[in-house]
């Protein structure tokens, strides 16, 4: 079971989705109080604890890389922007549940970022195209993360909810729903922070992943996305 | 019978003139947002619509299309709506907008709005003071009075835009300006760029350790009782915490580095890529424009008579379409420059209003260039301005905005090659 010394993931999004508040959320544990334009590429670590109060336990760091910027950038930007996506170990794609083409550019996200993996596990995509097959042979972990959840009116939560589950299948992922301003929606023992340690798990040992496979991600119980 | 027929193909055009402004809406401005006030994309399609009505019926007028007296009705009739929207409809509505993002405000959204544009009509008529820019036989509600001052705002954007884009276009288009950039020169840069990013990376791992081992460190501190206990307790989080602030400097410092080397590597990305361009066959036509018309704006900053008004007419007719293209494109890149999903109503909303004011003047001011034959129309039709006044303030306007254009991009370019070119 070979695990990794540098753990990296990405984390892409269109502009304004909610990035840096959930960068700081994860890695500070703490609410951004005033989010501003990310330029470039922001990093931030967060310490992850593998097999807690076992004498296996470990302290791991994970590298959170937002890259800032929006999908329709000029060439220049994109060139540049590809620099950070060398030898990437998984992906975080955000988008905000209020805009449903924030949505949609996830595809085109994803694509950029695969296309550019220069390590030798990188999926190659010939045509631009989305083409299921190849994110579901993907070995780079994604995770799909839904944002302003609390905006969202009570009458219309489960047409999004059904909008993103159709989005998670498409991208063989799990998806978590929350609100970025609100550190309850993570909090220890929510199946939000489940499926989290779960892909940071995959992240770390990717072989080991790959034996257990995608199990249940097929669930969509409507109830446990609230934070409780 | 034929006032008939005119109107319907107005109508016609500017029925295809919004649909026009639509579609450059929803593919162009709003390809990352949703809609969600279709009320903005309206307002915005009718500006678009109305302004480009008004260079069709200068161009009607110089080619006799339709009868004198249903051209002279459109004119009235299409003045009198554009000032409407550009006073009355946008204003209000940026207002309204604005006022709807600020929380406080929430509750009496329409009071406030109003309030928002009085605010501005009190200070868009004061600007008609320090300008002599009416006859005194003017009343004080007259068509006149608005006109004047759209004029007076209109002209002052586009002196400053044709300064700034007469000297900007020949620097980015013309070769012997181009800084001669090489693979290797990125590369570095992007291997730079990498390695602040890994060091800050590093750095805020230690910051990562250090909090955790004072927050275990704070756990057992507890416990610990007895005056030396206290002792320790003081001494090694003050020793603790200043590490921590310290190494928090460096890291701020090295973020703010790695966005500036961010920033320089998609510059020197653009000018790789400028320079390519110019290699191809599209590109090698944009730069033989380039020189031409770095001539003729040269020419148009230095002297002031024309030798000839037809070839000029003809010129006013590229500059036209140039200028409405290059106005939407400099409009896109702006808005997606400085929009979120918050403001981009507004935003959108203040480009409007620069776009119809930008048009209106645009129709002032080429009257100018309008055989002489043709000019008694304008000058019917919006009244008896000082029209000598508009020219001599876009002239001095123009000529300001040029030559600190030009030292800008001097200072700019010097700076440039000092920090990228390898020796």
């Amino acid at each position: 079971m070979a695990s990794l010394d540098r753990v990296k993931v990405l984390v892409l999004g269109d502009s304004g989705v909610g990035k840096s508040s959930l960068v700081h959320l994860l890695c500070q544990n703490q609410v951004l109080g005033n989010p501003s334009w990310t330029v470039g590429c922001s990093v931030d670590v967060r310490v992850q604890d593998y097999k807690e109060g076992t004498p296996d336990e470990k302290t791991y760091y994970i590298e959170l890389w937002d890259v800032g910027g929006s999908i329709g950038s000029a060439s220049s930007v994109k060139s540049t922007r590809a620099v950070f996506y060398n030898s990437v170990n998984g992906i975080m794609l955000v988008h905000d549940l209020t805009n449903k083409k924030s949505s949609q550019n996830l595809y085109r996200w994803s694509l950029e970022a695969l296309n550019k993996d220069s390590s030798p596990t990188g999926v190659i995509v010939s045509n631009g195209d989305y083409d299921r097959e190849q994110f579901a042979e993907n070995p780079v972990p994604l995770l799909l993360i839904g944002t302003k959840f609390d905006q969202i009116p009570e009458n219309k939560r489960s047409e999004v909810l059904t909008r993103t589950a159709f989005l998670s299948e498409d991208f063989n992922a799990e998806e978590i729903n929350l609100d970025c301003t609100n550190p309850r929606y993570l909090a220890a023992g929510t199946s939000n922070a489940v499926k989290l340690s779960r892909f940071f798990d995959k992240v770390r040992n990717p072989e080991f992943c790959h034996m257990t496979g995608f199990t249940d991600r097929k669930r969509f119980n409507f109830k446990s996305l609230h934070y409780d | 019978m034929s006032f008939v027929v005119d109107s319907v193909i107005m109508f016609t055009s500017q029925v295809l003139f919004f649909g026009f402004g639509w579609l450059f809406f929803m593919r162009q401005l709003f390809k990352d947002y949703e809609v969600r006030q279709y009320i903005v994309q309206v307002v915005f399609s009718i500006t678009f619509a109305f302004s480009c009505t008004m260079f069709e019926l200068i161009i009607f007028e110089i080619l006799g299309a339709l009868s004198s007296s249903s051209r002279y009705f459109h004119w009235k009739f299409n003045l009198y709506v554009i000032l409407l929207v550009l006073i009355f409809v946008v204003p209000f509505y940026i207002g309204y907008f604005v006022v709807s993002n600020i929380r406080l405000l929430q509750r009496q959204k329409l009071l406030f709005a109003c309030m928002v544009w009085f605010t501005f009509m009190y200070f868009f008529w004061k600007l008609g003071d320090p300008f002599p820019i009416l006859s005194p036989k003017h009343g004080i509600l007259s068509i006149e009075q608005l006109i004047s001052r759209v004029g007076v705002i209109g002209v002052t954007l586009m002196a400053l835009l044709s300064g700034f884009g007469a000297v900007n276009c020949p620097y980015t288009y013309m070769s012997y300006f181009l800084r001669n950039v090489t693979d290797s020169d990125i590369l570095a840069l992007e291997r730079r760029l990498l390695q602040t990013m890994d060091m800050i990376v590093s750095k805020k791992k230690r910051i990562a350790m250090t909090r955790r081992q004072m927050y275990q460190r704070g756990e057992d501190q507890n416990k610990q009782t007895g005056f030396w206990g206290m002792i320790k307790s003081v001494t090694s989080t003050q020793t603790g915490s200043e590490n921590l602030s310290l190494i928090q400097q460096e890291v701020d410092a090295l973020e703010e580095l790695s966005r500036q080397l961010f920033l320089e590597t998609v510059d020197l990305q653009a000018t790789k890529e400028r320079i390519e361009y110019s290699k191809t066959f599209q590109g090698k036509y944009f730069n033989f424009l380039g020189y031409f018309f770095s001539i003729y704006c040269v020419w148009k900053i230095f002297m002031v008579k024309f030798w000839s008004q037809h070839i000029s007419f003809i010129l006013v007719g590229i500059i036209i379409v140039t200028s409405i293209r290059g106005l939407l494109i400099t409009l896109t890149k702006f808005f997606y420059a400085i929009s979120s999903s918050k403001s981009s109503n507004v935003i959108v909303l203040v480009l409007a209003q620069i776009m119809g004011m930008y048009f209106v003047s645009s129709v002032l001011l080429m009257r100018m260039s309008m055989p002489l034959e043709y000019r008694s129309i304008v000058t019917e039709v919006l009244g008896e301005l000082q029209f000598n006044f508009y020219h001599r303030w876009f002239d001095v306007i123009f000529l300001v905005s040029a030559l600190s254009s030009i030292l800008f991009l001097y200072l700019a370019h010097k700076q440039a090659p000092e920090k990228h070119m390898t020796l």
